[in-house]
């Protein structure tokens, strides 16, 4: 019966929000948040790659402070190769991790260190266990949030450096931390970054902006791991075709003289 | 006796399949030698282009299902396989996801230049008619195909548009239960959806060969829109049209490949990668945006059942179109009264796809209104009534005069009322 009245329940909320969104007059969202400034990101444009250097910190940021909430269950520890670790970095790395690896011969889960085809272990075991311990929240999963947010590394970008104090008339709620860019103003996760949360390799800065340019640049790639070779080839697919046509035109002028 | 085929081919191979079974023949007579006005313009390459995409869709869709699970819990996360793990898989998502808005462009062209030209005149009535089938079996198939990888969008697109039958009095819970195979959008929905998503463009296939072999009937219409008159009005298909379509094809691939290689998300929705969640509604609803002037027509009615009455109404009007332009002459060019409403049409359609793109507020609401009143006026009044007191431009004498530049200039204008002799 549970079952049925939440199927019912969903149905009802599924439907009202539907025609909500057909209605006429939607209601006015919530206070919208502001347009985040545009940054220069490599991987902008048709010739833009990765800056890997970039990347590789942005993944120490991501496993030294991000990986303590946020899972980023559609990677692998093997496609670490796609930003330069080798082989044997890659074995190190996963090695480091504890994960579950399947069950025994006597039908009992194991855990063991993770191998480079393991997943990247994920902080919570599941939804709930990740709510109950942040407090209701659930951190969202990482492996695609630079393609699943508007405006993408802008966005991801100015909310980590757009934590600031409330405007004294804003009432926050229990927990929540004010964000100039979170739609709502009102966000679960405290300010992540702060500045020399990690110290790189060959000392490259480790002030809030460095950290969050080079955590975006770590999730530009997550999200899209093929963009340098699909770019690359691309330049090669459109250079072709514009051969193509020049040639194929050129034909069909000289098919087509004898017809005009 | 039955008797075998009179092959003229003289490849022995070729000649002995031939004479049994005269394909070579058929391909020959419609696409080899096949009478084509000589004066087509560029417009007529996208009929072309509309099968090669079609071609293009149908294989990497194939490649594509050998890789996609389509169960709730797995959908999403095996789209992304695709995107990571297989070969080239980026590829052929990005090629099939793209696919469907070139499809788009190229099927609202080719229909713009239908309208423009008068194609659906007598005696094409049939032809288009088959292809409104065509773009409505088009529209359901990417409305299916849209729902597969499971995201946000997907899913609150998916409840929207089936939820749209639910206005119907009395019968439209029942159909709306009856579509999603439960009580709401489900594994049931997405199983059915797949389904559905990969037999309907076979049917397209088949719709399509109907809709080539009526052209091939009535033969094609012309950027003049008056009748071949004489084989000095016509070119063979190949090589005159093969080549020209093949110039159309390389640009046409070229646009395609500059979107897949470097924009490949620019249409899409930043919603559609988070996964579906039947508990979070997105902020904004939002359909792919080949649909947005008909979401548009669907938000102007301030009535449930208006709206979707008025949107299936403006496919629906299509069907009728033939006998709603009472004027004989095909070509806009030679409609000096009737060629201006055509551009105001296309300029309300765009800005129907703009008004569907943003929330039903303020001038939006205005701007819905007066141009769904405006595509629904266009089509039901002034087409009637244009043909009626429009006096159409002489038309020229044939369609080789005005090419070949062999004198005689248009005919008196007494002579221009006539275009529908036989030809």
């Amino acid at each position: 019966m549970m079952r049925v009245s939440v199927r019912h329940t969903l149905r009802t909320a599924a439907l009202a929000c539907a025609l909500g969104a057909v209605a006429l007059a939607a209601p006015a969202r919530a206070q919208e948040a502001p347009v985040p400034p545009k940054q220069n990101w490599s991987f902008n444009g048709p010739f833009g790659a990765f800056d890997m250097a970039s990347v590789q910190r942005g993944f120490a940021v991501y496993q030294n402070v991000c990986s303590n909430c946020h899972s980023m269950n559609l990677l692998h520890y093997r496609d670490l190769a796609g930003i330069g670790l080798t082989p044997e970095q890659i074995k190190a790395v996963a090695a480091s991790f504890t994960v579950p690896l399947g069950l025994d011969d006597q039908g009992q889960p194991i855990e063991g260190p993770a191998l480079p085809s393991s997943q990247f272990r994920a902080p919570f075991p599941n939804e709930k266990a990740a709510r109950a311990a942040m407090g209701g929240a659930l951190p969202p999963d990482l492996s695609l949030i630079f393609n699943a947010r508007e405006y993408h590394g802008d966005y991801i970008y100015a909310l980590l450096t757009g934590y600031a104090d409330p405007p004294a008339d804003m009432k926050m709620q229990a927990g929540m931390h004010y964000n100039k860019y979170f739609p709502g103003h009102q966000i679960a996760m405290p300010q992540p970054l702060h500045g020399g949360d990690v110290s790189f390799p060959g000392n490259a800065p480790n002030t809030l902006d460095a950290e969050a340019h080079d955590v975006v640049n770590f999730l530009a790639w997550a999200s899209n791991p093929e963009m340098t070779t699909r770019k690359q080839i691309g330049v090669r697919v459109v250079l072709f075709l514009a051969l193509m046509t020049g040639l194929t035109y050129a034909v069909k002028r000289q098919i087509w003289s004898d017809a005009h | 006796m039955a008797g075998l085929h009179k092959s003229e081919f003289t490849n022995p191979v070729i000649r002995w399949v031939d004479t049994r079974m005269p394909v070579f023949t058929m391909m020959q007579k419609e696409y080899g030698s096949f009478p084509t006005p000589r004066n087509f313009n560029y417009f007529w390459n996208f009929g072309a282009l509309a099968m090669v995409n079609l071609m293009i869709m149908i294989i990497t869709g194939i490649f594509l299902a050998m890789n996609y699970a389509p169960n709730t819990a797995m959908a999403f996360d095996s789209v992304q396989r695709i995107m990571r793990d297989v070969n080239y898989g980026w590829l052929l998502r990005y090629v099939h996801q793209n696919g469907a808005s070139m499809f788009f462009i190229v099927v609202y062209i080719h229909i713009f230049r239908g309208l423009y030209y008068g194609s659906y005149k007598y005696p094409r009535e049939l032809l288009w008619m088959i292809g409104v089938v065509l773009l409505i079996l088009m529209m359901a198939t990417a409305f299916m195909g849209y729902v597969l990888p499971w995201g946000q969008m997907s899913y609150w697109g998916a409840t929207v548009i089936t939820n749209l039958f639910s206005a119907f009095p009395i019968v439209g819970d029942p159909i709306v239960t009856w579509l999603w195979g439960g009580f709401s959008v489900d594994n049931p929905t997405l199983n059915r959806f797949f389904s559905l998503h990969y037999l309907l463009p076979f049917v397209l296939v088949g719709v399509t060969f109907l809709h080539v072999v009526a052209l091939h009937i009535t033969g094609s219409n012309n950027p003049l829109g008056i009748d071949v008159k004489s084989p000095q009005d016509t070119l063979p298909f190949h090589p005159y049209y093969t080549i020209k379509d093949s110039v159309g094809i390389c640009v046409y691939l070229m646009v395609f490949a500059a979107l897949v290689f470097f924009a490949p998300n620019f249409l899409g929705d930043p919603n559609n990668f988070i996964p579906a969640n039947p508990l979070q509604t997105p902020a904004d609803i939002v359909p792919e945006w080949y649909f947005l002037p008909f979401y548009a027509i669907l938000r102007s009615v301030p009535n449930k059942l208006g709206g979707v009455c008025m949107m299936f109404g403006s496919l629906l009007v299509l069907f009728v179109l033939p006998w709603l332009d009472t004027s004989k002459v095909r070509s806009a060019r030679f409609r000096p009264l009737y060629r201006p409403f055509i551009f105001v049409l296309v300029v309300s359609v765009v800005i129907l796809g703009m008004v569907g793109a943003h929330r039903p507020e303020g001038i939006w609401v205005v701007l819905g209104r007066v141009c769904t009143a405006y595509y629904f006026l266009h089509f039901l009044v002034l087409l009637p009534i244009i043909g009626k007191f429009e006096r159409p431009l002489p038309l020229p004498e044939s369609i080789s005069k005005p090419v070949l530049g062999g004198g005689g200039g248009p005919l008196p204008a007494g002579a221009a009322a006539k275009p529908m002799e036989k030809a």
